[in-house]
């Protein structure tokens, strides 16, 4: 029944010093749409959150004069889903970021947050990894830059040293020929947690593909960055047997878990399946960008 | 009973019509006053300490330190609670007050991960929470046993030493045996037989409002208890007996109710809030979180069903066995009359076996929920059907018009059936478009799809009801009953009583009343309460109407059989009775303290007719063979209704059962750990439909009037749940060409069974 201390500082670096003061028990709160449940649940009991929402870089979505993207770790999908071109450059990115939770917990979630909770089946990450996003990190070693495949280190854990905080997401321009798109394994049809997520990243020109990103969620402890199925498909029309050897690629990635929400086997197998199905949607949305 | 005043269907004003429901108002802007919205001054909080251990002697409890810490109040054990020994039944309706004082506080074990172990009130959540950490138990912990399959077997852990099954030690704690005929014969006499076992995981009612109940023992002894549940006089009679405290001494009010489904038929906290409350001399407040209701309260079994039926060439079916373990939880009481009784009953079969098994096993007791065990029988037994008339070359519906029970036929639970409805629910599926659309079976690479077709039986029932009819100053209606109303039960007995009044439905209000302000009403439950309550509103009403035409009869100083009541008004009979202006209910109502006094009545009644329920479903299914997926495309469910008072309702009672029954066959499942701990003690993982998983359910009402009933009506709510596991199984047969004997049918298993040849 310890009080709790509620820190809402407005620049980042009173932010990163609270944290770094709390050390262990301080919690970063963005939409909360993690740590309350947590809270609420009895798994986490924080001695010192911080509330960034009050700390504009983090709320923002700028973009950078090469044609890219920054948007600010705390930014809700709500929010961003209403950006007039964001989701143009970066469909599959938004529609993974808009499939966090709930239209109600959209008003709250944010990419940021959903990275750092470090859940294996966090929807935004795979098309974020796909996307080949980056991620600006600040502490009390001043900022650095990390590769969003590189923050994860297991099921609720992270690479970001003791004081840091995750600011934004670089999003880098768009060749044309460009498409990304996000799909997810649930058994319903909504208000659900990814079974398997998978992110595609293509860049076509005169029907080859010349650049691919594969992400793949709730396959192992931390989202993956799958290179070899990226390999099957660059250079390809992506004709059956390009594919084929991509969804092989991503099964053989696969170091799943039996647990309630699906089977080693399932999970490995539907891999593949979603593969082909999200590079088919990156592939229409490249070919008509 | 005699049937009174068999209304004219077609000139009826109100019953029949969508009338604005009078809890809508307050539902919709949130003043609805559910169980956790009560507060009262000085008022305190309850927690329970659970059990950490799926099956575990408990050697000692200790609950010194809790009640030392600051702002604890009281402290609860078993001690607290009534013991019923165990060597004799207490029964109270269908439940057995040894296994209840046991379910609501542990006391020689410890029986799933969960178990009350024990409860403390204090002057705040956290603090009683924090006192729970306190109490130290002693735990001898034993190995547990989960699954039916395991529970059985010969070298299974055995929950109860006093269980007996055939001379041993068993968790098999209760048999139930429903035959007719000769069965041996009967499959000789067959053609083709067809035997096939199924099983199925235990799903919740998923009810929205968690239990929760304030109750405030006061100085002189007296307990008022206010708690959500289907029955007021349930929680009194059940407290009563938990408690030691009399009946007398105990008013329950029973506030909104967020669902139910047949939970809450029983309870769970309010004893033990009552004790706290005694203790502590405080009002005590218990709610209970999601991760309580999950872990703690009854869910419907799981089961384990095997099903024979032999059929003659022609599709005569020749005799049927059904053998159906039921996972009744830690306790026993399992609701085996559902399968064993319900899923031949709609057959006109001549020999019969029918088999049921109460299996106890380390998880949380079994509760009630629609038709409880009723689609376990069904699944297995709807699914066979559909096995023979695919071998037989027969349409399954007309296999099932060929076979129905008829007028006459003994049914195998006891009773001669009257008019037999369910033939007509077979033909409205057999007619519908959907049944006789066509179906595109491969509208896209790796997408199938399937049609399939069920039936359910459900007895229904009648009982005890309670029903006040007053008339206020101002000549307008206020009855009150005793039933909480889960289904629209207010809605309905509104348009009963305008009718008969013949008044604006707006000048009718129906309460629910409290165990001190109405005679005695059994629990809302079985598809009863809308036909027991018109009934008895029925005739409360037509008593009411007498007192009417008795001040009328006064006042025009003539006989009360020369005054006919139409349209809100006294009139005379005819012309021979004399020439008066019609007396309307707000002149009697004025004049009523001159000519008599108040107007009003309570009629209490033990309901007979109930007449069973009949449902045909057909279902299209959509599998995506690659990820497993199965998703409802089209519903339809035709069922006999009797007499729809207020249609949305009986449409929503419909529509709801068949989404249940869709989570039950596709998503609804607990999975337990390897201790014996429920994983998924949550709606994020505990996979009931959503909105968006289920397609507009066409519900086709038959309103056949049930003979025995005032207006007709037959009891709604469970039948709809009966059908849909079988309907969807056997759609994904259609689909797939594979039968799927195990639920539900999760995308996981799905595949599996898609790699099998």
């Amino acid at each position: 029944m310890a009080d709790i201390r509620y820190l809402a500082p407005r620049t980042l670096d009173e932010a990163v010093s609270a944290y770094a003061a709390a050390a262990g028990a301080g919690r970063i709160l963005a939409g909360g749409t993690d740590l309350i449940v947590q809270m609420r649940a009895g798994m986490v009991r924080p001695g010192t959150i911080i509330d960034i929402k009050k700390i504009e870089e983090m709320t923002a979505i700028q973009e950078t004069p090469d044609g890219g993207f920054v948007i600010g770790a705390a930014v809700p999908g709500a929010v961003l889903a209403e950006h007039p071109r964001f989701g143009k450059a970066w469909p599959g990115v938004l529609e993974a970021i808009n499939l966090i939770g709930s239209t109600q917990v959209q008003g709250r979630a944010s990419a940021g947050g959903n990275l750092c909770n470090a859940s294996p089946a966090g929807d935004s990450v795979p098309a974020m990894v796909a996307a080949g996003a980056a991620v600006t990190i600040q502490g009390p070693d001043g900022r650095r830059s990390l590769p969003v495949e590189a923050v994860p280190a297991g099921p609720g854990r992270t690479n970001l040293a003791p004081g840091e905080i995750v600011v934004s997401f670089t999003l880098p321009p768009r060749p044309k020929g460009s498409g990304d798109a996000y799909l997810r394994m649930i058994p319903r049809t909504e208000m659900d947690i990814a079974v398997v997520g998978c992110g595609v990243n293509l860049t076509i020109e005169n029907g080859v593909v010349k650049a691919a990103r594969v992400g793949l969620g709730a396959v192992a402890p931390t989202v993956l960055l799958v290179e070899d199925a990226a390999k099957a498909l660059v250079g390809s029309k992506l004709e059956d047997a390009a594919l084929d050897a991509a969804a092989a690629a991503c099964s053989a990635a696969c170091r799943p878990i039996n647990d309630k929400r699906g089977t080693i086997a399932y999970r490995t197998r539907v891999a593949g399946v979603l593969l082909k199905r999200t590079a088919a949607i990156a592939a229409d949305r490249a070919r008509g960008a | 009973m005699n049937v009174i005043n068999k209304p004219d269907v077609i000139g009826n004003k109100w019953i029949g019509a969508r009338t604005i429901r009078p809890d809508g108002a307050d539902k919709v802007t949130g003043r609805a006053a559910y169980a956790a919205d009560n507060v009262m001054p000085g008022m305190i909080w309850g927690k329970v300490l659970r059990s950490p251990h799926a099956h575990a002697r408990i050697r000692s409890i200790d609950t010194s330190k809790a009640e030392k810490l600051a702002g604890v109040k009281a402290v609860v054990t078993h001690k607290d609670i009534v013991d019923f020994p165990l060597d004799k039944s207490v029964m109270l309706g269908i439940q057995d007050m040894r296994w209840m004082c046991r379910n609501v506080m542990a006391r020689e074990k410890a029986l799933f991960h969960g178990h009350p172990i024990a409860a403390v009130a204090a002057t705040s959540e956290e603090i009683a929470a924090e006192a729970c950490k306190l109490i130290e138990v002693d735990y001898e912990v034993l190995p547990h046993v989960i699954d039916i399959a395991d529970a059985i077997r010969p070298d299974a852990p055995i929950l109860h030493d006093f269980v007996q099954f055939e001379g041993k030690p068993s968790n098999i704690a209760g048999t139930m045996v429903l035959k007719s005929g000769d069965i041996e014969a009967g499959f000789k006499d067959a053609d083709i037989i067809v035997e096939r076992t199924f099983d199925s995981r235990p799903v919740h009612q998923g009810y929205i409002e968690p239990q929760a109940c304030t109750v405030s023992y006061a100085a002189d002894g007296r307990v008022t208890i206010w708690s959500s549940s289907q029955g007021q006089f349930m929680v009194r009679a059940m407290t009563s007996l938990l408690t030691g405290i009399p009946q007398s001494d105990i008013r329950a009010i029973p506030a909104e109710i967020g669902g139910g489904f047949g939970a809450k038929t029983i309870i769970y906290l309010e004893p033990v809030a009552v004790m706290l409350s005694k203790k502590s001399g405080r009002p005590v407040k218990m709610v209970m979180t999601r991760e309580e209701v999950m872990r703690a309260t009854g869910p419907a079994p799981g089961s384990l069903s095997t099903v024979k039926i032999g059929a003659k060439k022609d599709g005569t079916l020749v005799a049927a066995q059904g053998t159906f373990y039921l996972q009744a939880g830690g306790l026993p009481g399992s609701p085996l009359r559902g399968p064993v009784g319900c899923s031949f009953a709609a057959y006109a079969i001549p020999n019969v076996l029918s088999v049921g098994y109460d299996v106890v096993s380390n998880r949380s007791k079994v509760a009630a929920y629609r038709a409880p065990g009723a689609p376990l029988g069904a699944f297995a037994t709807e699914c066979v059907l559909d096995e023979i008339a695919e071998k037989l070359g027969l349409d399954p519906l007309e296999m099932r018009l060929k076979n129905s029970a008829r007028e006459g036929d003994k049914a195998i639970y006891g009773p001669v059936f009257g008019h037999v409805t369910f033939a007509e629910t077979v033909d409205a599926i057999r007619r519908h478009p959907h049944y006789t659309a066509p179906l595109d079976r491969n509208p896209r690479p790796g997408v199938k799809r399937g049609r399939g077709v069920a039936s359910g039986f459900w007895y229904n029932a009648g009982g005890e009801s309670s029903v006040q009819v007053n008339i206020t100053e101002d000549g307008n209606v206020v009855v009150t009953t005793g039933h909480p109303d889960v289904g629209g039960s207010r809605a309905s007995i509104a348009n009963v009583v305008a009718e008969l009044f013949g008044i604006e439905h707006k000048r009718v209000s129906v309460l629910i009343g409290d165990t001190a302000t109405i005679g005695f009403s059994n629990l809302t439950g079985g598809s009863r309460v809308t036909f027991a309550s018109a009934m008895v509103a029925t005739l409360s009403t037509e008593k009411v109407i007498g007192q009417l035409k008795e001040r009328a009869a006064k006042i025009w100083n003539i006989d009360a059989e020369a005054i006919k009541w139409q349209d809100g008004m006294a009139l005379p009979a005819g012309d021979n009775a004399g020439k008066f202006p019609p007396l309307s209910l707000k002149e009697l109502a004025a004049r009523a303290n001159d000519m008599g006094g108040p107007i009003g009545t309570q009629v209490q009644l033990n309901t007979t007719g109930a007449d069973p329920g009949f449902a045909t479903h057909c279902v299209d299914v959509e599998v995506d063979v690659d990820l497993g997926i199965i998703r409802v495309l089209r519903y339809t469910a035709a069922q006999d209704v009797g007499r729809a008072l207020h249609p949305s309702y009986v449409e929503g009672q419909i529509q709801g059962g068949v989404v249940q029954g869709i989570g039950w066959a596709l998503s609804e499942e607990y999975l337990y750990d390897r201790n014996g701990k429920l994983d998924n003690a949550g709606f994020l993982d505990y996979r009931m439909p959503v909105c968006s998983d289920v397609p507009m359910i066409e519900p086709i009402m038959l309103e056949i009037p049930n003979p025995k009933h005032p207006q007709g009506v037959r009891g709604v709510g469970e039948a709809p749940i009966v059908p849909p596991l079988a309907a969807i199984a056997n759609a994904v047969y259609d689909a797939l060409g594979k039968r799927f004997t195990s639920l539900p049918m999760s995308p996981p298993k799905v595949l599996e069974r898609l790699e099998q040849p």
